[in-house]
């Protein structure tokens, strides 16, 4: 093991996430992750990954990179416009670079959340059987924390050999999503929805809401018309889900993200479908979402219907 | 008619013991979860214990059929199937405190919102058993039970940005001991040093829901010492088993 890549500029918010520290829910550690699982996914697929290496997730922001050694990268999600040495580099795309090269972002153009995956994957000690970053408990990533300049990322040093047969991997167009700046999500109704009136239910599945500046990888704030309850506007503490809707008394629902308390205290409207995170993750503030009641069938449907798409594609990488 | 099921989203599942906290409820949480634990069942992911609620993730991957599931998981969380013995036996867990001081700058507030002199809330606090209900709010943290009433303080007026872990508080009828560093407003009575979470042990963290609790007092010499056994890692707090 040795360093691959240096941060030469951290960007606004950059960590280093796996598919999450999962298992430890019962004890109130959250299992983090990235915010986009969909991205996340795609990014170690084209670098030639196993599903659950540790990768870079970029916020709006990017960072500037210095590569330490010859390595194969692949960087997805948002379209940061992103440049190696000055030079236009695709997104949904794995590229070759060389040792002493820079990997600069630039102007946001679609989504917030980009992903970027090195070959061999981020070798980082793992906190809890996880590299995953989570701020607030210091776990995780580097010392818990984003990244910062110098900080010097482990990896697997590839031969040239093997990087060739890495590079050059492009995500067909037809498979990458469409950022908008706004999205219809699809909900899985809780059974609180009992502590809401029929016309704050109503208000919710026929109205969009705003994302706020409140909104970060804990979860997401939202604007928009009050959602009222009948009575009470808390339960008894229990577990959330990563896209849970709690509503508490001000009327003002919170999308729970990556980055969630394992347990909460308010009413929740419904939980956001597997498939249809990806959605909130790339929304930014002032951004509009709006909702439409699914059930836990069609939740199942699309989770089936994205690992398959993930199996096909990992299968017909490795043979080009 | 308990436990009800319900779905949280697409990978998840909620069982229901009540709709009131009582000790009953959360023993019947407890007990689904040791059965679910010993189930076998191959969908089962992990399992989150609330106050009156079990909640089940699943891989749905390894669902059979939905449905299936749903009846599965409430046959084998049911009441009334024996349990094995070591369920009855609950971990009795004794922290030892530093009270007042600058290790608990709020004990003479809580002291003077109650009428009591600081040695009454210290001795009304270390009285009591408190069980944990649930675990969650942060890697550790213990929802403990019930606060001796005469001592509910409300919650500073400015929370402080930084709390060191191992404070403990009160916030209107809780109690609690912070688990890891954050910003907060409970009102601090003492400190202790023994860690309820720790990421770098094999076994993270010190409490588990079901578990019963005890606060001890003690002079600032034995807290040096035992601070500096749980820096060296050779402490282990003291615990009793307790036939319910």
């Amino acid at each position: 093991m040795s360093p691959l890549i240096k941060i030469e500029e951290p960007g606004l918010h950059t960590t280093i996430q796996d598919t999450g520290r999962y298992g430890m829910q019962q004890y109130g550690v959250v299992p983090s992750g990235p915010m986009d699982p969909f991205a996340f996914r795609i990014a170690n697929l084209l670098a030639g990954n196993a599903p659950d290496e540790a990768a870079i997730e970029i916020t709006m922001v990017g960072p500037s990179v210095r590569f330490l050694e010859n390595c194969v990268i692949a960087i997805t999600g948002a379209n940061l416009s992103p440049t190696v040495d000055g030079r236009k580099v695709p997104v949904w795309g794995s590229l070759y670079v060389k040792k002493g090269q820079e990997l600069q972002f630039g102007k946001p153009k679609h989504g917030v959340r980009a992903y970027l995956a090195i070959a061999g994957g981020i070798q980082t000690q793992k906190v809890l059987h996880s590299r995953a970053t989570y701020t607030k408990a210091e776990l995780g990533g580097l010392k818990g924390q984003p990244l910062e300049t110098g900080d010097e990322l482990p990896g697997r040093t590839l031969p040239d050999t093997e990087l060739s047969k890495r590079k050059g991997k492009l995500l067909s167009e037809s498979l990458r999503p469409y950022y908008q700046s706004h999205h219809m999500v699809r909900i899985i109704p809780d059974e609180q929805e009992s502590y809401f009136t029929k016309e704050a239910l109503q208000t919710f599945y026929t109205h969009s809401f705003k994302v706020t500046p409140q909104s970060d990888r804990m979860g997401y704030r939202l604007q928009g018309q009050q959602i009222a309850h009948k009575q009470e506007a808390e339960i008894l503490s229990e577990a959330v889900a990563f896209g849970s809707i709690q509503v508490p008394a001000d009327g003002a629902p919170i999308i729970l993200m990556a980055d969630r308390q394992t347990t909460g205290g308010y009413p929740k409207i419904g939980t956001i479908i597997t498939h249809d995170l990806w959605k909130v993750a790339q929304l930014m503030p002032g951004h509009t979402l709006s909702f439409q009641r699914s059930s836990v069938e069609e939740g199942h449907l699309w989770h089936e219907y994205e690992t398959n798409l993930l199996k096909k594609l990992s299968v017909s990488i490795q043979q080009k | 008619m308990y436990p009800l099921i319900s779905p949280l989203g697409d990978r998840a599942v909620r069982l229901t013991f009540g709709n009131r906290l009582t000790e009953k409820a959360n023993d019947s949480v407890q007990a689904a979860y040791f059965r679910l634990n010993h189930s076998e069942l191959p969908y089962i992911s992990e399992m989150v214990p609330g106050y009156v609620t079990l909640t089940v993730y699943y891989d749905p991957l390894k669902v059979p059929a939905y449905n299936k599931m749903l009846h599965q998981l409430k046959n084998a969380a049911k009441a009334g199937q024996p349990l094995e013995n070591d369920f009855s036996q609950k971990r009795h867990l004794i922290l030892p405190v530093y009270y007042g001081g600058n290790k608990g700058p709020d004990l003479e507030e809580v002291a003077r919102w109650n009428s009591l002199e600081t040695e009454e809330v210290i001795k009304r606090h270390t009285r009591a058993t408190y069980r944990v209900y649930m675990m969650g709010f942060a890697p550790g943290f213990p929802y403990l039970g019930e606060l001796d009433e005469t001592l509910a303080t409300p919650r500073r007026k400015t929370p402080r940005k930084k709390v060191p872990s191992g404070s403990v508080g009160i916030a209107g009828p809780q109690t609690g001991v912070y688990s890891v560093d954050s910003p907060g407003g409970w009102q601090i009575i003492g400190h202790t040093p023994v860690r309820l979470f720790d990421a770098g042990k094999e076994e993270p963290v010190l409490i588990k829901a079901g578990d019963l609790i005890s606060f001890k007092s003690v002079n600032e010499q034995e807290y040096e010492d035992i601070f500096h056994e749980c820096e060296k890692g050779i402490y282990r707090p003291s615990i009793e088993s307790k036939e319910e």
